[in-house]
């Protein structure tokens, strides 16, 4: 008979839950999921070593164990802290986190410009989720900020700098996934960058990945740029027998009508790529017929992606009738009788795809 | 006259040499420790001296050795941290050119204690003579059967190597050093895990810097209770301290931690005052990374006792009222010195030292410095010391390693303490350009980052 593991328990938030010793503090959050999961930036569970660095992820440990429940002088980063069995963290009931977390995200936009309207990473940027959650409407920095030219880093991918926060989870990526060093941080201080080693281009065959892991929009995919927005995109899920015996050919297609705009690893919830793929099904298998489309993609209905990707829901039971002993509610002013555009008698869960005006014009729909 | 333990030799011609050193009582710790202690012994008499780390931290030196793990079959290691580059603080540098024999001989006692075979001095790159000082006195050493295979039959071996470092000071931190040390980039490791349990190439190593390997001599000569004699409280034994700045003698002193402040500044034993009678403006006790504490704060603690200079005393009251012994770089500012120029020179420091792997240090130094350089300049905001109050609070505590409070700190406690400076500068910014002599390199010398080609 197996022996039974201990298990730690460790409380976040007021909400406890059990986890293998070894786990940290953010990986126990997510295993108890939703608000109380703090945001990363530089982490990256596929990626040996990340995590660290870009200081979003700081939590207070209230308590430090059940042998010694002394409190961390200092917030930590939970992507790196393992817990202890008892051990108490506060993330977004402490008020010290949060205003560390807005101070980070300052401190992040100080040189990334908030660009999201030309950028390509607009709709799936966590740097552009942080700042709306922590950030402010203007910024406190009122000097020259550093800029860079693009540079083409191979044919497929492109890096705009000026978007770097250096979380290094490109050069952890080049470095694990592919057989030789291909880039890394060049530089000091305030003057770090990412480079290549004397203006070598990114060749490897998984090097497409580091666009994958980027969670801003520094590295670009250049097959994709500037050709159409996340949003308007309908993600499906695809596989083909890939020939790269690393490759696990699973991925998500990114489609208008038959057309295959973009290739991307699936992701989970936080971001994270399920398993990385090849640059073979990344940049080079842009047909329909080269994959077998499992469906569509889950996307969190939180997220701007998932936006006229209209999917069949659940109304909500109306309850006000019920409180009010079945009177209606008294209404100021019904929407519908001034405006034409909002009409409660489309279900736009019924549309396929993104609503057009044509589905309001049809005849008999009112 | 204080006690001296670690200078005492250091006015004998030639000391530097092994045949004095070792005429005059060198090697007789390590004799002492090699033969007739082990190295619980050895342990033990560290642990009762009270010795705290001198580099900065001053945490218990015997108990950082007894945390070092002790895996089978897997090397430990000595690292003696040579890379002194604290602005202000000098003192290692004179132990290291003046007494080689005495680190030599505290890292053999040492490396015995803790079971390390190879030991590392890794040195300040701008320290470019030194190695060479500490070269011929390893060779001397060795010559003499210091070092090396069986050292003086007792069966211990070891060998001491000199690494020279790149000039960058975030390689004094000491998981920066064991990277450095590695051949890969300064930047500092997250802790965990401590170096105590994986260090250089994975392996348990201890960290200590140069006066406090040298200290192990003298503790195992007159015993640990006899060490801890010396001084007050938690704050045993003599400390170096390097005086500079407005004193009519700077330099390297010897003290026991039981005198005050104004003695160590007025008196002729040591900084013999301020040069032309002028008065006492602040004074930095501990390194540049301390906080700046104004005259009357320095002379007095919050209990309104005279300020003397240990550990316990210079913490008085915490950052409102007191500072830090630090590694020990005195500073002292007469009336005449500016605190905003000062303090933008040292945010300056820090940002080009920032090695730029976490946000808020490296975004945060050079948000900082940009701000002094505009209050120094005559461009200043009122609304700006604020804002610097806030950007150090931000880096403050939240960033991998210590360089971030290290930036933070001088900006907080010159705010704290001298707000009103701060405020003349912007509500007179024409005579504080005038004051600050027009001078060219008060513009940002650093080069903005250049566009990729």
């Amino acid at each position: 008979m197996a022996e039974e593991k201990k298990l730690f328990k460790v409380t976040i938030d007021n909400i406890s839950v059990e986890v293998e010793p070894g786990t940290t503090i953010l990986n126990a959050a997510r295993q108890i999921g939703g608000d109380i999961v703090p945001p990363a930036m530089c982490y990256y569970s596929k990626l040996q070593g990340s995590g660290g660095k870009c200081r979003t992820c700081l939590v207070k440990v209230s308590k430090g164990s059940e042998a010694d429940p002394r409190p961390m002088p200092k917030l930590v980063a939970s992507c790196r802290t393992t817990v202890m069995d008892g051990m108490e963290v506060a993330n977004i009931t402490s008020p010290e986190v949060i205003e560390a977390r807005k101070g980070v995200v300052e401190i992040l936009l100080l040189n990334h410009p908030l660009d999201c309207p030309i950028c390509d990473q607009a709709g799936e940027c966590h740097l552009q989720d942080l700042s709306y959650e922590h950030g402010v409407s203007a910024t406190r920095y009122e000097f020259k900020r550093r800029t860079f030219d693009k540079v083409d880093l191979g044919d497929k991918i492109q890096l705009h700098m000026t978007r770097c926060i250096l979380c290094y989870r490109c050069v952890f990526t080049a470095d694990q996934l592919t057989e030789k060093r291909e880039h890394g941080v060049l530089g000091r201080g305030e003057h770090a960058e990412i480079g290549t080693y004397i203006k070598e281009s990114l060749d490897n065959d998984f090097i497409g990945n580091v666009i994958d892991v980027c969670p801003v929009g520094a590295l670009t995919d250049k097959t994709f740029r500037f050709k159409n927005r996340v949003w308007f995109l309908k993600p499906v899920d695809a596989h083909r027998n890939c020939e790269n015996p690393k490759c696990c050919g699973k991925t998500t297609l990114w489609m208008r009508g038959e057309e295959v705009f973009r290739v991307t690893a699936r992701k989970d919830v936080y971001g994270e790529v399920e398993a990385f793929i090849c640059d073979t099904c990344r940049f080079d298998k842009k047909e329909a017929k080269d994959w077998v489309v499992e469906g569509p993609r889950n996307i969190s209905r939180s997220s701007v992606i998932s936006q006229n990707h209209y999917v069949k829901t659940v109304k909500p039971q109306e309850t006000i009738e019920k409180v009010l002993d079945g009177r209606k509610p008294k209404l100021l002013m019904d929407i519908h009788t001034v405006s034409e555009v909002n009409r409660p008698g489309i279900d736009l869960s019924q549309i396929e795809g993104p609503a057009h005006s044509d589905d309001f014009n049809k005849k008999g729909v009112q | 006259m204080g006690r001296k333990l670690l200078l005492d030799k250091a006015h004998i011609e030639g000391i530097r040499y092994y045949d004095v050193y070792r005429k005059n009582g060198g090697y007789a710790a390590a004799e002492k420790a090699l033969k007739s202690m082990t190295t619980d012994q050895v342990l033990d008499e560290v642990k009762k001296s009270g010795l705290r780390g001198r580099g900065g931290a001053g945490f218990p030196t015997g108990l950082k050795w007894s945390f070092i793990a002790k895996p089978e079959g897997v090397p430990r290691y000595l690292v003696c941290n040579a890379d002194e580059s604290e602005p202000g603080t000098f003192k290692d540098r004179y132990l290291m050119e003046f007494l080689p024999h005495l680190l030599i001989e505290g890292l053999l006692i040492s490396s015995y204690t803790l079971g390390a075979n190879s030991t590392y001095i890794y040195i300040r790159g701008e320290y470019a003579w030194i190695p060479d000082i500490l070269e011929e006195a390893i060779a001397e050493a060795k010559k003499n059967g210091w070092l090396g295979k069986n050292i003086q039959g007792t069966g211990f071996d070891l060998e001491i190597y000199v690494q020279r470092g790149g000039g960058a000071y975030i390689c004094g931190e000491e998981t920066a050093l064991i990277e450095s040390l590695e051949g890969k980039r300064g930047n500092p490791r997250l802790k965990p895990p401590f170096p105590a349990v994986k260090g250089l190439w994975q392996s348990p190593t201890v960290v200590n810097n140069v006066e406090t390997l040298a200290a192990v001599v003298p503790i195992i000569n007159i015993g640990g209770e006899e060490y801890a004699k010396i001084g007050v409280g938690k704050s045993t034994g003599t400390k170096l301290i390097s005086a500079c700045g407005n004193i009519n003698k700077p330099g390297v002193y010897e003290i026991d931690m039981t005198i005050s402040v104004e003695e160590f500044i007025y008196s002729e034993e040591y900084c013999g005052g301020i040069p032309n009678g002028k008065r006492l403006k602040a004074c930095i006790p501990g390194g540049s990374s301390v906080p700046i504490l104004p005259a009357n704060l320095l002379l007095t603690t919050a209990k309104g006792e005279k300020r003397m200079m240990n550990y316990e005393s210079l913490n008085d009251g915490g950052f409102a009222t007191g500072t830090m012994m630090g590694s020990g770089g005195f500073i002292v500012l007469d009336e005449d010195q500016c605190v905003v120029r000062h303090t933008l020179s040292l945010a300056r420091f820090y940002h080009h030292e920032s090695c730029g792997q976490c946000s808020p240090c490296r975004e945060g130094t050079g948000w900082m410095k940009r701000v002094l350089l505009n209050i120094e300049n005559g461009k200043g905001k009122m609304s700006d010391i604020d804002l610097l109050w806030d950007i150090q609070r931000k880096i403050e505590g939240n960033t991998i390693c210590p360089l971030g409070d290290a930036a933070a700190w001088p900006v907080a406690a010159a705010i704290r303490h001298f707000r009103d400076e701060f405020e003349w500068h912007i509500t007179h910014p024409e005579e504080a350009l005038k004051r600050n002599f027009g001078l060219a390199h008060y513009a940002d010398p650093l080069p903005v980052p250049q566009p990729v080609a």
